[in-house]
């Protein structure tokens, strides 16, 4: 199902079969090219895939946007170890909800995508992680997974190749920290979800001790029309080292949010106004978040920009997960900030002090700060606290807490100061002054 | 513990799929459909759990510490979650939680006295771009006002 209508700007590679009758169907993705990059690619070497992946430019499009085919290159296809395939389905990012498309609306590319994967490492396992609360796509992935098996697609001696690929879904049950990705491999082993000391890596040392290959459901899902139509033609549809398209998650005060699929590097203020319909009720922008709750926020005057990894590092921010959240000149920045550090705060896992004090003490600051209790020495504190987590846990989400509050209180000096003196928040709306 | 023949299926499959020796992996899951079925984790159910996974019960329990989906206690039969994260926040989930929180006489994690309800605010649920959402259990809502909300509430009460 979708749940906004497409867009005219929409490249549409990934999503091209969104929309057609019963695009789930096995039926529907064979009549639509489906399993001839699968086929393409059994009759390659698992080196030529890999380097076929490597020339895509495909990053990964969890968030941290590693290049893909580095990334697979480096599990050790030899080692006498089982290897395993694992999906990180554990879509949780603030302002995130495109992988759930990707499996609602075409599953079986993601199932191709993986099988492809599979073939690349030498691995005949493969594991899809669900966030416990999309339950309704554990099912239907399970439907999927269940249909290619009983037509050959999965299972033993795959379409007569020789190549045997098993596949399951596993369940998470609520945790923001296992989409991080040793996380992650801690909760599929039934741990609590830690994160662990790299080196070693997951693709030599990952799940039960053994190399893993592990990326995001889009960018498993782009591995079919990378391998079918050639990695160059991926490429070319994004600038340099940033290959291919990406589904971005529009939201905020904007008249067409939506999951639009879109040239890696399309420019942002185009994306709000040409795609997104413009700001709603004709407000005036002020701040954009980039790529998910854990990105550096973006001006207003800063958003005339090419949304892609290289540009967006250059800005001091990232493009992260794709989730572009649109703020009008109503925003309260603290408010803002403050819902932010609460959501780190409740995910911290606790592994490391300066995450788990850090988010707490600074959620408490904010608190306090948004409801007139703030002090003008908090302004600057705010910032180096933040500053003190930087680079000093062992996964990034200290980081991911610090640098958005860091661009924030940076950005938006005004909208602190407009808080001191035990002055009402003067964006403030009616239920707050209701429970007040 | 009993349970019925779905549930003994999902738990045989679990203990299946992971590599052998491995079936601690399957804690997770089997709480979380357990969970389902019986409505809460008992420390009984840590227990069957344990002995099904082959692990120690503390190891089931430190796992049920961990995930924010599984519970201690029974929750309502309709568990409402509203989203207050900042796509669905500045889109008015705050006032919408504000009015469950207000309509149902409950707040965060609490239960009503009938059993009927219970009330959590939640952390992103991957519904950005259809702000404000509300999952009731499992079901995903999109755009949801506090008319629509009321709506939804009052058609699960005439179904009760």
């Amino acid at each position: 199902m979708l749940y906004n209508e497409p867009s005219p700007l929409e490249v549409k590679i990934l999503t091209k079969r969104f929309g057609l009758k019963n695009s789930e169907s096995l039926d529907a993705y064979l009549a639509t090219d489906g399993y001839k990059a699968f086929r393409k690619a059994m009759e390659m070497t698992p080196e030529q895939i890999i380097e076929e992946v490597k020339t895509s430019a495909l990053r990964g499009r969890g968030g941290a946007g590693f290049p893909t085919g580095l990334k697979w290159s480096f599990v050790p296809r030899t080692s006498p170890k089982p290897k395993y395939v694992i999906i990180n389905a554990d879509e949780s990012e603030p302002g995130t909800c495109k992988d759930r498309l990707l499996m609602e609306n075409d599953p079986h590319q993601l199932i191709e995508g993986i099988l492809i994967g599979g073939r690349a490492v030498d691995s005949h396992k493969g594991y899809i992680y669900i966030r416990g609360e999309y339950r309704y796509l554990i099912e239907s992935m399970d439907l999927a997974i269940a249909e290619a098996y009983s037509r050959g697609y999965l299972g033993k001696n795959i379409l007569g190749t020789g190549f045997d690929f098993d596949l399951y879904t596993h369940t998470g049950a609520g945790a923001y920290e296992c989409g991080e990705e040793t996380a992650l491999l801690d909760s599929i082993e039934g741990k609590r979800g830690i994160p662990r000391m790299k080196p070693p890596f997951p693709a030599v040392v990952g799940a039960w001790a053994s190399p893993t290959l592990l990326s995001n459901v889009e960018t498993f899902s782009a591995i079919p029309a990378i391998i079918r139509d050639g990695g160059a033609a991926f490429a070319a549809l994004g600038p340099p080292k940033n290959g291919g398209t990406r589904l971005v998650c529009l939201s905020g005060h904007i008249n067409k949010p939506g999951v639009y699929e879109l040239p890696v590097g399309f420019n942002l203020l185009r994306m709000i106004y040409e795609v997104g319909g413009g700001m709603r009720n004709g407000k005036k922008l002020k701040a954009v978040v980039p790529g998910g709750s854990s990105c550096p926020i973006l001006k207003a005057d800063e958003c005339d920009i090419a949304m892609d990894f290289d540009s967006l590092a250059k800005a001091k921010s990232m493009l992260g997960s794709g989730g572009t959240v649109v703020l009008d000149e109503e925003t309260c920045m603290v408010k803002f900030a403050q819902r932010i550090m609460k959501f780190y705060a409740h995910e911290s896992c606790g592994w490391c002090i300066p995450c788990r004090e850090g988010t707490t003490w600074l959620k408490k600051m904010l608190d306090r700060f948004h409801s007139g209790g703030g002090q003008k020495s908090d302004i600057p504190l705010i910032g180096e606290l933040s500053k003190n987590m930087l680079g000093r846990t062992f996964c990034a989400l200290g980081d991911a807490a610090a640098m958005p509050t860091i661009s924030i209180v940076e950005k938006f000096p005004e909208d602190f100061e407009a808080h001191l003196n035990g002055k009402p928040c003067p964006y403030q709306h009616s239920a707050e002054l209701a429970m007040a | 513990m009993t349970f019925s023949p779905e549930l003994e299926a999902k738990f045989a499959k679990l203990l299946e799929i992971y590599p052998a020796g491995r079936t601690r992996s399957a804690i997770v899951p089997m709480l979380l459909y357990a969970q389902d079925e019986v409505g809460h984790i008992s420390p009984d159910l840590i227990e069957e759990v344990a002995r099904r996974c082959q692990v120690k019960p503390l190891q089931v329990d430190e796992v049920v510490g961990y995930y924010s989906m599984l519970h201690r206690k029974p929750l309502g039969k309709c568990h409402v979650q509203v989203c207050t994260n900042i796509s669905c926040l500045i889109l008015g989930g705050d006032e919408l939680y504000a009015h469950a929180s207000k309509t149902l006489g409950i707040g965060h994690k609490e239960v009503t006295p009938d059993g009927q309800f219970s009330l959590e605010e939640v952390e992103c649920m991957g519904a950005c771009s259809w702000a404000p959402a509300v999952q009731l259990n499992y079901d995903f809502y999109h755009h949801v006002t506090p008319e629509k909300l009321d709506q939804l509430l009052a058609e699960l009460r005439k179904a009760h």
